[in-house]
């Protein structure tokens, strides 16, 4: 990833039309045809009808108006974001909002990471060796484990711990681990509060929703080279990196415990003569303690999903690991650091979820123990902790992690042989296999989305979100595609829809296959979880190069790394529902004679839909998050448009401007399927009956 | 008044499951003593071991911490190796490395926090920024190393059509380069969106029968490379040198018309090969007025291509440590060093 200096540059002129203009007609064109959609039942023959009149559209009137800009084209409209952000470098040395403010923070949060990497990390207070050493980490970790969650998940960490010391990798794993949890703590401490207040406030509930949705799903790469100029290079920037990313979930499942609370619940504090504030303290935040774990949870995952993209902007641990690997492509090593990072994703996951569990049992059983009891427990286990925790201070062998117990060697040369077999003997298959589904599937629907006029398009799109979704989601598209088009990205914005929408196809399909299965069996779910979380949590660029010699650079490779990040969420959802139809429905589907596939397509997935539903909008989001790192491999357009924004200076605004195209696909999709459940859920409760 | 205490989650915390209380206390007691035990028997103590490698002399002058910039190629990793291990063991400096894109690397001149750039390629608007009108950057000079941009093949397609490498006869072969991503002409790969391309316009300019696809990293292009000419599946792109993977796979330029100076002045209408490149140093203005011998060190600092292949070579091959392989290189190559060296 070399640098090197100019790009081409012509500035590239768009024909745009007045916007008003066609915002207006476009307005009265989907009420007429809501008025239209409203009177006529049959919708599947309207959104068919609706697709041959552009197909046919297309035949008539291809390649015009189809607002190409070339690779290194730019608009007025990136060379003025280009301005802005110059102006904002001018400015950093005098701008008051630099020097009091911003700073400040820059300094608490570098403090922050450099005081937890002096405890487990870093060598510190004239000490060769951190204040805790291998020892001392795992036993504190373990302990605390044990404390808060259970004795299997406390095994667990017990041996993850090792784990990073046995895969050669220790101290950079507490790099990591220093980050990541400095990060998660910082994002609680602004998201819960957020998210409370989101909880309290239906106003605030409504302003903070599309900006989570913004910080979701703006890409990092957009953000990462200007946070370098607000906090300067260091933790600083990696920490907010990180935080951006992984406020969002803390805020949202906050707001949704405090909302869960049942109003029968809340009157009877109030009648009680609570005054708001003590039913928050003593209703609210209690009942709404499990679900805010798991926001914990969640926020922890999200940070550590961040470690390789910090890394660009010097974050320490894992993501340097992983990235110095990849320039001389050794794919062993890369995999060595992206297992120690699915390892400590698995450990913090389960201990947060039993943690989030235990809540709940010990909501449950009322009181089983004594307070006494409890008391013993935890200065018992945190007795041993500070024993190790005070030999891994004072000696060696328990500070530094014994170099002869270093198997990563082993699985970095295991990892390199796979990959090696694997490029070498399937090439053939893959070939083919990518050729068919260029061919077959991506090309045309491709050449369909980017060679119609995009008016065309357009109105397509908004008369089919009529048809299957609503105004609402109608008004939200047809703004959403006005949007693109002023970025000046509608084409590429077109190439990656059609990317994104046949990634989904597959992610769905896998879903529902795989999930089926899982759902309907124990012992294939206990199997198949691991690899799960490994698709979700091994950074992509761990399996760029087998993927790459398999797939060569391609739209097809970028699919496949969407979809091994996007099938793990879709599989566990649809799982997750196929287990929560109820046994006896399933029994008296069986005694009625029904045969497994009867059931599954009669029974488990209809009365499984709105979990279908809801892995399939997931999914979209995940596959949508994974354009950058599709742009890495291939797949140009918006993702390439985001990375050469931020390889090259002329280009940052067009970076940008990629950035916010995503963002755009990413609300109006999300409002589109969220449009289409509901209409087919109120639809199927005329119907079937729903549990 | 306050009858609420029904919800108070002190008593949630308190009603936990039951774990045998003695069994516990009996581990405390047991690992308690086990560690009394090991911290009587001993083991050598954190603090007790000098460390032995305080600055040894040879800078008269103290040289203080430099913050070298590495960015993401192993040419670079290369340099920076070289020069933090001469400027560490001989002069006595603290170098801190960070790892950064370009782009954010520069940005490190104005906010403070870089003090060098050891092998820049051109970038002439950031030379513009940061130099020209900010004044936060110098040059300090070449590094010796030559940057060489260019289309090649793999090396079979070279001995199996040996008339490939002239670009007269490109379109006669495009037909070969179709894939699924290239409309039914031959695909043209090009690399990392950080490069220097005039490729689209060089297509266009000279009516090739070609469709430039995006690769969009290095790691994209070495792979086709290699699987290539494993697969002896054709393949025109992008490429560079110095590169380490030249060294695996000797790719092999074609022959675009010559560049001649000022060929590519309109990037539009351009329709010859790229300029070589003269690699060079960039350092911050403060670090070049500190007096420090690092400076001295990065502005004498130049080699070979050869030189600077070597180092790579035993970073991405030999799978050496970006310290070791320098260290390996700088005992060979003592006179080398010694030139760069502050007089005195």
């Amino acid at each position: 990833m070399t640098g090197r200096g100019e790009v081409v540059q012509s500035r590239g002129t768009v024909a745009m039309k007045p916007a008003k203009e066609s915002q207006a007609k476009e307005g009265r064109v989907s009420a007429v045809a809501a008025r239209v959609a409203a009177r006529l039942p049959a919708r599947g023959y309207l959104v068919v009808a609706t697709l041959a009149v552009w197909v046919l559209g297309w035949a008539l009137l291809r390649g015009r108006d189809t607002l190409a800009l070339g690779g290194a084209e730019l608009t007025p409209l990136h060379g003025g974001l280009n301005t802005g952000m110059d102006a904002i470098d001018d400015s950093r040395n005098s701008n008051p909002f630099f020097l009091y403010f911003i700073n400040y923070i820059r300094l608490f949060i570098d403090e922050a990471v450099r005081f937890v990497q002096a405890l487990i990390s870093q060598p510190s207070f004239d000490r060769p060796v951190p204040v805790l050493g291998w020892l001392g980490v795992a036993g504190l970790a373990t302990a605390i484990a044990l404390l808060y969650g259970n004795r299997k998940v406390a095994l667990l960490t017990a041996a993850g711990f090792l784990s990073f010391g046995v895969l050669g990798l220790w101290q950079e794993s507490m790099d990591t681990l220093a980050l990541t949890l400095t990060a998660v703590v910082l994002s609680l401490a602004v998201g819960i509060p957020l998210g409370v207040w989101a909880g309290l406030s239906d106003r605030f509930h409504r302003l903070v929703t599309p900006v989570l949705d913004f910080m979701q799903t703006m890409p990092t790469f957009v953000y990462l080279a200007p946070l370098t100029l607000f906090f300067l290079i260091g933790p600083a920037s990696a920490t907010v990196a990180t935080m951006i990313y992984a406020i969002p979930p803390a805020i949202r499942i906050t707001a949704l415990g405090i909302r869960q609370v049942s109003p029968e619940t809340l009157e009877a504090g109030t009648s009680m003569g609570a005054t708001p504030a003590q039913a928050l303290r003593l209703v609210r935040l209690p009942m709404a303690k499990q679900t805010i774990i798991v926001g914990v949870n969640q926020t922890i995952m999200a940070a550590l999903s961040m470690a390789t993209i910090a890394a660009l902007i010097d974050a320490p641990g894992l993501g340097q690991t992983v990235l110095k690997a990849l320039q001389t492509l050794d794919v062993g090593t890369a995999f060595n650091a992206g297992l120690a990072i699915v390892i400590m994703a698995v450990v913090l996951d389960r201990v947060t979820s039993a943690a989030s569990r235990r809540v709940e049992v010990a909501r449950r059983a009322g009181r089983l123990r004594t307070a006494r009891g409890r008391r013993v427990e935890v200065a018992g286990v945190l007795g041993v902790a500070a024993v190790l925790g005070y030999l891994s201070y004072t000696y060696i062998w328990a500070a530094e992690f014994p170099a002869d117990a270093n198997l990563g060697p082993y699985v970095r040369r295991a990892a390199d042989a796979a990959s090696q077999w694997v490029q070498d003997s399937l090439v053939t298959y893959t070939d083919a296999l990518k050729n068919l589904l260029t061919n077959a599937l991506l090309n045309p629907f491709e050449k369909l989305l980017t060679g119609s006029p995009w008016w065309l398009v357009a109105a397509v799109a908004v008369v089919v979100i009529l048809l299957v979704g609503s105004v609402r989601a109608a008004l939200v598209a047809t703004v959403g595609l006005l949007v693109l088009v002023l970025l000046g990205l509608w084409q590429d914005s077109m190439v990656t829809l059609a990317s994104t929408l046949v990634a989904t196809v597959l992610v769905m399909l896998l879903g529902m296959v795989v999930g089926v299965w899982m759902g309907r069996s124990d012992r294939v779910d206990t199997l198949l979880r691991p690899v799960l979380d490994a698709g979700q949590t091994m950074p992509a660029f761990v399996y760029l190069v087998p993927i790459l010699g398999l797939f060569g650079p391609t739209r097809f490779t970028a699919i496949i790394a969407a979809v091994v990040f996007a099938a793990p969420v879709a599989i566990k959802l649809v799982a997750e529902g196929i287990r929560g139809v109820s046994a006896t429905t399933v029994e008296a589907a069986t005694s009625a004679g029904a045969s497994a596939w009867q059931l599954i397509s009669k029974v488990q997935l209809p009365m499984a839909r709105s979990a279908v539903t809801l892995a399939t909008s997931q999914g979209l989001i995940y596959v949508l998050s994974m354009v950058v790192v599709g742009g890495l491999v291939g797949a140009g357009a918006l993702g390439y448009d985001v990375v050469a924004g931020f390889s090259q200076h002329q280009l940052r605004g067009k970076g940008l401007a990629a950035g916010l195209a995503i963002v755009v696909l990413g609300i109006v999709l999300d409002r589109v399927t969220r449009a289409a459940t509901e209409r087919a859920d109120a639809a199927a409760h005329g119907g079937l009956h729903q549990r | 008044m306050n009858d609420t205490g029904r919800f108070r989650p002190e008593e949630l915390q308190e009603d936990q499951v039951a774990v045998t209380r003695s069994g516990k206390v009996r581990a405390v007691v047991l690992v308690t003593g086990a560690g009394l035990l090991l911290s009587a028997c001993g083991g050598a103590k954190v603090g007790q071991v000098e460390s032995a490698t305080s600055s040894s002399a040879g800078g008269a002058k103290s040289c203080g911490t430099v913050n070298l910039a590495v960015n993401p190629w192993v040419g670079y990793e290369a340099n920076a190796a070289v020069i933090a291990q001469v400027a560490e063991k001989q002069l006595g400096c603290k170098v801190v490395k960070k790892d950064l894109k370009e782009e954010v690397a520069w940005q490190g001149f104005a906010t403070g926090e870089v003090d060098a750039i050891v092998e820049n390629w051109a970038h002439d608007d950031l030379k513009k920024k940061y130099i020209d009108d900010q004044k936060v950057a110098v040059s300090a000079g070449p590094t010796g190393n030559k940057g060489v941009i260019g289309w090649y093949v793999a090396p079979w397609m070279a001995k199996k059509y040996p008339d490939i490498t002239d670009w007269k006869n490109l379109n006669k072969y495009a037909s070969l380069f179709k894939t699924s991503e290239s409309d039914g002409k031959g695909q043209f790969l090009d690399g990392d969106p950080s490069f220097v391309t005039n490729d689209a316009a060089l297509v266009k300019n000279l009516k090739l029968d070609y469709k430039v696809v995006y690769a969009g990293s290095e790691t994209a292009l070495i792979t086709s490379f290699r699987q290539s000419e494993k697969q002896q599946k054709p393949i025109l792109g992008y490429f560079y040198e110095p590169q380490w993977f030249l060294s695996e796979l000797r790719l092999v330029k074609v022959n675009l018309p010559a560049y001649t100076k000022g060929c590519d002045s309109d990037a539009a209408k351009v329709a010859c090969d790229y300029p070589p490149y003269e690699l060079d140093k960039i350092v911050s203005k403060k670090f070049a007025d500190s007096g420090s011998p690092a400076y001295t060190l990065v502005k004498n600092f130049t080699w070979t291509n050869d030189d600077q292949n070597l180092v790579a070579k035993y970073i991405a091959e030999d799978k050496m440590t970006a310290d070791e392989a320098a260290a390996k290189w700088v005992a060979d190559n003592p006179d080398k060093v010694k030139a760069w060296l502050p007089a005195g």
